[in-house]
C-alpha cells in the first residue's frame, strides 16, 4: 500500500469572461449533478436521514413502532454511563461490561493482530515458500465471521474429544478449560479468533509496504554494520509508520464494529459477560425493545468512530490519499 | 528501484556463509511454518469434521478422520435438504447479486461526475462521501426498518436489504472510482468531447472498458461484504423462507447445539463461494480488500 499524491482537480475552473462561456458551464454543471443525483439521493434517503433520526431518538424513550413516545433528555446517556451494570461496570476490579470488554479488545486485538501481522511480514520475504505461508494466513479474511465462529466453537469444545485446544491440554497433562462458558476467559477467547480472522490483512499491507521500502538505503546500513534488529528498529519502523497506523484505523473501526462473531459464539454470554458495545446496542433495541436506550448506544458508536471521519477528511484534503 | 524482495534473494556468498546464514535462520523457518500450521488447524478441522459420520464426531476428534477413514457426504445431504440449507444458500445469491451491482453502478456514474465533469459543491460534497465510509451500520438499522416497514413493507422481500447494502456500499464505490477515474488519461476523454461525444458515451465508451479492474475490485469487495454480512439480513430480511445462510446458521446453532457435522457442511456451504471468489480473482481480491481498508 502507497500514499500517492491526489491528481489535481479534473478540470480547470471555467473562466466567466464570456456569457456563453458562462451559460456552457451553467449545462455542464448541471449534467455532472446527474451524474451525482442518485448516489446522494440513496445517501440522503438511506445514510443520513436514519442516522439524523437515531441521533434525535437518543434523546427519546422510543416505542414499539420506533417512534418518539417521550422527551428523555439526557437520560439514556446518563443512565447507560452510570446505573447500567451490563455497560460499564466500575463498581468491581477487574471492571466489566459492554464498553470495558470494547477496552479489552481494543488493547489486546490491535497490539497482537499488529504485532503478529507485522512479524509475519518482515519473516515471510525472506522464505523462498512466502506464497504459501501468506495464502494459509490470509484465507481467513474472505471468509464470513458467522463461519469463523462455527470454526471456532468447534476449537473451543469444551470436550476434548472434539475440540482440538481441549485435546492439547490434556495430552500435556493439563486441566481442560470452558474456553467460552468461563467469564474470565470468554473474551480473549473471542479476540483471538478475530485476531486470526484478521491478521491476514495486517500482513498483506505492511508486507507490500515492506517490499517497497528502498533497498539502497537498508544495504547502506548493512554495510556500516547495523545488524538485522537495528535496521528494522531504526529504519524500516519508522518508513512503514504510514501504512501501520492504517492498519491500526481499520482494526479500530473492526473493535467498534465487532458484533457478528459473538453473536453466533457466544450470544454476549455467559451472563453478559462478553457483550460489546455493537451487541448491546442489537440487544435494547431488538430484544428489550428499548429503541432510544439502543438508540443512544449507537450514537456512543458514532462518536468513538467520528475522529476517524475527520481524519479521513482530512488526510483527503491535505492531498494524499491512501489506495 | 530494487526492492527489498530482490536484494534478500539475491545475496549469496561462500559456502560457510550460506551455512551460518542457514543456521541462524532456522528459528524463523520453524516461527513461520508453525505460524502457518496454526492458522491451517481450525479450517482443516472443520473441514474434516464435515466429512465424517456424526457418531464418530462425538467420540473422537477430527484428527482421528485420518486412522478412522469414514468420510461421508451425508452430512452436506442433511444440511443441504434437511434444514433447509440449500434454500438458504440460493436466498444469499439473490440478496447479493443485486446488492453489488446497485451500488457498482450508482457509485460509477457518481464516481464519473465527481471525476471529469465540474459542478458547484463538487468537493464538498465528495468529501461528504468520505466522512460517510466508516458510518456505523448501528445508526441506520432502527430508522430503515421503521422506512421499510411502514413504506411498501420493504422488508418482507429483498428491496429493503438491497437499498441498505446500496447505500451502505456507495460511499467506498465512489470514493474508489473517483480516484481510479481520475486517473485516465485526459486527452482522451477531451478529445471525446471534441468529438461531440455526450457524457454519458464517455462513461460508456471510454471510462467503463478503461476502468475494468477498480470496477472488479469494487464489485468483489462488495460482493463478499454482503455475502458474509450477518447484522443487515438479521435486521432488513424478516421472512424466515427469504433468510440468507449467515441468518440461518446461527438458527442451526440453537437447534443443534453439538452436532457439528451439520455446523461445519453448513459453514462451508457458506464459506465456498468466497473461497472460489479468492483463489479464482486473488489479484482483484487482494486489491479491493485493501482499498477497502479505509471502510471496515
Amino acid at each position: 500500500m502507497s500514499t500517492q499524491p491526489l491528481p489535481a482537480p479534473a478540470a480547470p475552473a471555467p473562466d466567466a469572461k464570456g456569457h456563453q462561456v458562462l451559460l456552457r458551464s451553467r449545462v455542464e454543471g448541471l449534467k455532472g449533478f446527474l451524474f451525482v443525483l442518485p448516489a446522494l439521493v440513496v445517501l440522503a434517503i438511506f445514510l443520513i436521514y436514519p442516522a439524523y433520526y437515531t441521533i434525535r431518538l437518543a434523546f427519546y424513550e422510543g416505542d414499539f413502532h420506533f417512534g418518539f413516545f417521550h422527551y428523555l433528555g439526557i437520560e439514556n446517556f446518563k443512565q447507560l454511563l452510570t446505573n447500567d451494570k451490563d455497560f460499564l461496570d466500575l463498581s468491581k476490579f477487574p471492571p466489566g461490561g459492554a464498553l470495558i470488554n470494547n477496552l479489552r479488545w481494543l488493547i489486546v486485538y490491535i497490539s497482537l493482530s499488529l504485532l503478529i501481522g507485522l512479524g509475519l511480514a518482515v519473516l515471510a520475504v525472506r522464505v523462498r515458500y512466502e506464497r504459501f505461508v501468506k495464502t494459509a494466513i490470509f484465507v481467513p479474511m474472505a471468509i464470513a465471521a458467522v463461519a469463523v465462529g462455527i470454526i471456532w466453537l468447534l476449537v473451543y469444545s469444551p470436550d476434548a474429544d472434539v475440540g482440538v485446544l481441549n485435546a492439547l491440554l490434556r495430552g500435556g497433562g493439563l486441566h481442560t478449560q470452558s474456553w467460552l462458558g468461563n467469564p474470565s476467559l470468554v473474551n480473549y477467547a473471542l479476540i483471538f479468533a478475530y485476531i486470526w480472522a484478521s491478521v491476514g490483512f495486517v500482513m498483506v499491507v505492511l508486507s507490500a509496504a515492506i517490499k517497497g521500502l528502498p533497498a539502497d538505503v537498508l544495504e547502506a546500513a548493512r554495510v556500516d554494520g547495523a545488524n538485522e534488529w537495528q535496521i528494522f528498529r531504526r529504519i524500516m519502523f519508522p518508513l512503514l509508520s504510514l501504512p501501520i497506523s492504517v492498519v491500526t484505523i481499520w482494526l479500530f473501526i473492526n473493535v467498534i464494529k465487532v458484533f457478528d462473531i459473538i453473536y453466533v459464539m457466544t450470544g454476549g454470554g455467559p451472563g453478559t459477560s462478553s457483550r460489546v458495545i455493537a451487541f448491546t446496542m442489537y440487544e435494547e433495541t431488538f430484544h428489550n425493545g428499548r429503541p432510544g436506550y439502543g438508540a443512544a448506544v449507537a450514537v456512543i458508536m458514532l462518536v468513538l468512530i467520528a475522529p476517524v471521519m475527520v481524519l479521513n477528511v482530512r488526510r483527503f484534503r491535505s492531498e494524499r490519499v491512501v489506495a | 528501484m530494487a526492492t527489498v524482495d530482490q536484494a534478500v534473494r539475491l545475496r549469496t556468498g561462500t559456502r560457510s556463509e550460506r551455512l551460518v546464514r542457514w543456521v541462524t535462520r532456522t528459528p524463523i523457518h520453524i516461527g513461520l511454518i508453525a505460524i502457518a500450521v496454526i492458522w491451517l488447524v481450525p479450517t482443516v478441522g472443520l473441514a474434516l469434521t464435515s466429512f465424517r459420520k456424526p457418531e464418530n464426531i462425538a467420540n473422537s476428534g477430527w484428527w482421528h478422520a485420518f486412522t478412522q477413514w469414514d468420510w461421508t457426504l451425508h452430512n452436506y445431504g442433511s444440511v443441504i435438504h434437511a434444514t433447509g440449507m440449500g434454500h438458504a444458500w440460493v436466498n444469499s445469491l439473490i440478496i447479493t447479486v443485486p446488492a453489488t451491482l446497485l451500488p457498482l453502478t450508482l457509485g460509477a456514474l457518481a464516481a464519473f461526475g465527481f471525476a471529469w465533469i465540474p459542478f458547484p459543491f463538487r468537493d464538498t460534497l465528495f468529501l461528504l462521501i468520505v466522512a460517510l465510509m466508516i458510518v456505523p451500520i448501528q445508526t441506520s438499522l432502527v430508522p430503515l426498518l421503521k422506512l421499510f416497514a411502514e413504506h411498501g413493507h420493504l422488508n418482507n422481500g429483498y428491496w429493503g436489504i438491497w437499498l441498505a447494502h446500496t447505500a451502505f456500499g456507495l460511499p467506498l464505490a465512489v470514493f474508489l472510482l473517483r480516484n481510479f477515474f481520475i486517473t485516465l488519461p485526459k486527452d482522451l476523454i477531451e478529445a471525446a468531447r471534441m468529438d461531440g461525444a455526450s457524457n454519458l458515451s464517455i462513461f460508456r465508451r471510454i471510462v467503463v472498458p478503461l476502468s475494468v479492474p477498480a470496477l472488479a475490485s469494487f464489485g468483489i469487495f462488495q460482493f463478499l461484504w454482503v455475502w458474509n454480512d450477518l447484522l443487515m439480513a438479521l435486521i432488513f430480511v424478516s421472512d424466515p423462507s427469504k433468510q440468507p445462510m449467515t441468518v440461518r446458521i446461527p438458527y442451526l446453532i440453537s437447534t443443534y447445539g453439538q452436532e457439528y457435522n451439520l455446523l461445519a457442511a453448513a459453514a462451508f456451504l457458506l464459506m465456498i463461494v468466497p473461497l472460489i471468489v479468492f483463489f479464482a480473482l486473488q489479484r482483484y481480491f487482494v486489491q479491493g480488500l485493501l482499498a477497502g481498508s479505509v471502510k471496515s
